[in-house]
């Protein structure tokens, strides 16, 4: 009996602790938080775009041009590639993910998703992530290789030089940096480039054949220096003399320095949320949270009784154990996932009124409440089980295969599942067993009786 | 027990319900309610600060800014939203400029919503996808939870009812939700599909507990006397309903709060789900355990049959 009672009380010395916590890490709820130490200072809440305002950008990458093996690769090459550019651009926290096309997923597109907080004026940011310095080194074709003609309208006749020229597999993601130069005897601006070691071997390699042939070095589907080489350069360094001013040639080295893209990309969604509306949203979300929570408590006291008061206990424990873990981990909450979060909090107490109802079947077939309440437990627990496994296995499909605006509803109502089986039957139970000094006289089985019974 | 006694009464009103519902999904033609995260499009939501333009002043502005079909909706007092087909950056700072009929109006921003088309065809298929998948998972699991529940009735035929109930359950809110989005022009996205998921969840595991009920009672009379399915269905169903009605309830009550107090995005997805659960609740009592009786009654029928052939 004392274990118990000693047992309840730490788990009610942790959720006071757990509690304090979340309301300390809130900088809006901790006005001192400037003078906490880290831990608090670096757990908020993190709000999604939807929430917090911001841009949502879904990018296209055309990986067709990457050999199969190593497209996964190349896309978190290029995820490496725009997070250095958004970082540039001075985004705090921003995202950039690769989603993965595949058989699941609908289509075999590679896409690229970038969260910016904060930044709705995306026109600047787009076209910073959208200018694709494309780096590619093209070989003479065989020849033989028809030249294609066109002639325009005024009867000017344009040669097309591309199909002479054919794609090797040194792109600008073997590049390690690229430097400015200055040609020593005509001062002409020239871009220095060296390569990686692979970068390396493969352009050995193209020098190596193409000794008095054309290299042609394309950027952005723009042939922009045609050198001849004249012998095979095995130590991975390059330049491409064209005629560059001298500025433009220090934004071509800053360009590729940033990062020349693997793969091109085009824009296919944008999503941009002003942050008035976010911050209506949480208000809403958070008000909402409480109402149902305060109702939720009044029908279980009310209905439930003594063992009622109990479950909104562990209601409330159960809250904030889950806050805590949204801290955590962290999740990243948007409006669907506080939807989710909302509905946990009504089948948090599934599991409870299953316990309840037994309990008040066993009391009626006379047995003692101690016993009750035993049983009770025991007989709940496989209902508990299947009915929660069933919202689990939704949970984790659509989380699997779902969409970011899909997960984050499964996400937080998975974890409310799962959180809620262990503070619905562990935490209550501690806390009944505890309570059983009521004794056994009238007041106490009218304590655990429920509904509109005696 | 009332509702097994009268199962055939029950039986036909939820199969009426879900006729309706189909029927109004035809005449209220959903497939036309899609929002642009199926189709493709944008949706761009702006206030005006200042002096606000009428919507026929818009309408002429935006007619000759040649951005293809675009329909403007008023929002609150001070703002519209505006959808259109998807739309580029320059596209966008276009319509931007065309809203504050440049500059006369002063205008923010409220949100800016652009979805490719093939985002929408991915989002539709694995919509489907998810469904498929989902109600697969659930048959799987109930024919394991069931598994030694063979007789009278064997664990699979229950997992094809708990099926039928989620149909059932999906079918009826869906209806609803063309109902609105016919006479309050809500649109099907992806939160719509999200609700309709989570109402698979929710409903089965309320069924699975009046099952389980019926699974234990089962159990015990094995022993003592010989099986009557249906006095031991409507016993179990007497035994589980209030419970089952309290944790819906539970359930309802947070949905009607986030209904009434949450945010704007959520309030059909609420309202869908509040169906969802209302239904979900409904089904496993009053069409999942009379089925269930139903499809024992048609077996012994066959099986009268059979010996009845035999003998001759």
């Amino acid at each position: 009996m004392w274990k118990k009672r000693v047992l309840a009380l730490l788990i009610i010395i942790l959720g006071v602790g757990i509690s304090f916590f979340v309301f300390k890490s809130e900088p809006k709820l901790n006005k001192n938080i400037a003078n906490s130490n880290s831990f608090l200072k670096n757990h908020p809440f993190r709000l999604g775009l939807d929430l917090s305002g911001g841009s949502h950008l879904i990018y296209k990458a055309d990986t067709s041009a990457v050999p199969a093996g190593q497209v996964s690769d190349s896309m978190n090459a290029l995820r490496d590639v725009i997070e250095r550019r958004v970082n540039l651009f001075g985004v705090s926290e921003p995202v950039v993910q690769v989603q993965n096309g595949g058989l699941l997923s609908g289509n075999n597109e590679e896409k690229l998703i970038v969260d910016l907080p904060g930044i709705t004026d995306v026109e600047k940011a787009t076209a910073m992530i959208g200018q694709t310095p494309l780096l590619e080194f093209k070989i003479e074709a065989p020849a033989g290789t028809p030249k294609t003609a066109t002639v325009g309208k005024d009867g000017t006749v344009n040669i097309n030089a591309d199909p002479q020229f054919v794609s090797t597999e040194l792109t600008g993601r073997y590049l390690k940096k690229a430097t400015l130069e200055f040609d020593s005897t005509t001062r002409e601006p020239k871009v220095g480039l060296q390569f990686d070691a692979t970068g390396t071997k493969l352009f050995a390699e193209i020098t190596k054949s193409n000794i008095g042939k054309v290299v042609a070095i394309y950027l952005d589907g723009a042939p922009i220096s045609t050198p001849v080489v004249r012998e095979e350069i095995p130590d991975g360094t390059a330049q491409i003399s064209g005629s560059f001013t001298p500025i433009e040639a220090k934004q071509l080295v800053g360009r590729l320095n940033s990062g020349a893209l693997p793969v091109p990309i085009t824009l296919l969604s944008r999503q941009t949320i002003g942050a008035t509306l976010g911050t209506n949203a949480v208000h809403a979300g958070v008000k909402a949270a409480i109402i149902g929570f305060l109702v939720i408590a009044l029908f279980l006291i009310f209905w439930y009784r003594l063992p009622g008061v109990v479950a909104v206990l562990a209601l409330i424990i159960y809250i904030f154990i889950i806050l805590a873990l949204f801290k955590l981990l962290p999740v990243t909450l948007t409006a669907a996932g506080i939807a989710g979060f909302i509905i946990s909090i009504g089948i948090a107490v599934d599991a409870n009124v299953l316990i309840f109802e037994r309990v008040k079947e066993e009391l009626r077939s006379g047995r003692t409440i101690s016993d009750s309440v035993s049983r009770g437990f025991s007989r709940a627990w496989f209902s508990i089980r299947d009915s929660n496994i069933s919202s689990i296995i939704t949970a984790i499909i659509l989380f699997w295969l779902g969409t970011s605006l899909i997960k984050g509803f499964a996400l937080t109502l998975g974890m409310g599942v799962l959180v809620s089986m262990f503070s619905a039957i562990t935490i209550t139970r501690i806390f009944l067993y505890t309570i059983e000094f009521v004794g056994e006289g009238k007041v106490a089985r009218f304590l655990f009786s429920s509904g509109i019974s005696k | 027990m009332f509702i097994i006694k009268n199962k055939k009464v029950f039986i036909s009103i939820s199969i009426g319900l879900v006729i309706l519902s189909i029927i109004s999904m035809f005449v209220f033609k959903i497939n036309k309610r899609l929002g642009i995260d199926f189709t493709g499009g944008a949706l761009t939501e702006v206030a005006y600060t200042g002096e606000v333009p009428t919507q026929s002043d818009l309408d002429q502005v935006l007619g000759t800014a040649s951005l293809g079909t675009i329909i403007i909706q008023p929002t609150g007092n001070t703002g519209y939203i505006i959808k259109s087909k998807d739309l580029t950056e320059a596209e966008h700072t276009n319509l931007l400029s065309a809203l504050s009929e440049g500059g006369k109006y002063k205008l923010e921003e409220k949100s800016f919503n652009s979805i490719g088309p093939s985002v929408g065809q991915e989002l539709k298929f694995k919509a489907l996808l998810l469904i498929i998948l989902i109600s697969l998972a659930i048959i799987i699991f109930i024919s394991y939870a069931f598994r030694k529940v063979s007789k009278p009735v064997t664990s699979w035929k229950y997992g094809i009812i708990v099926v039928l109930t989620l149909l059932h359950d999906v079918a009826i809110p869906v209806g609803i939700f063309t109902i609105l989005a016919h006479f309050y022009s809500a649109e099907v996205d992806t939160l719509f599909v999200v609700a309709v998921l989570t109402i698979l969840g929710l409903s089965v595991s309320d069924t699975i507990v009046i099952f389980d009920r019926i699974r234990e009672n089962l159990r015990n009379q094995a022993i003592a006397t010989k099986i009557n399915f249906s006095e031991t269905v409507g016993k179990s169903l007497e035994q589980s309903y209030v419970r089952s009605i309290s944790t819906s309830l539970t359930v309802i009550l947070v949905l009607l709060s986030l209904f009434f107090f949450g945010p704007v995005s959520t309030r059909y997805f609420a309202l869908m789900l509040t169906a969802g659960m209302f239904f979900g609740t409904y089904s496993s009592i009053f069409l999942a355990s009379p089925l269930l009786v139903l499809v024992e009654e048609w077996q012994v029928a066959a099986k009268d049959k059979k010996s009845l052939k035999k003998k001759k």
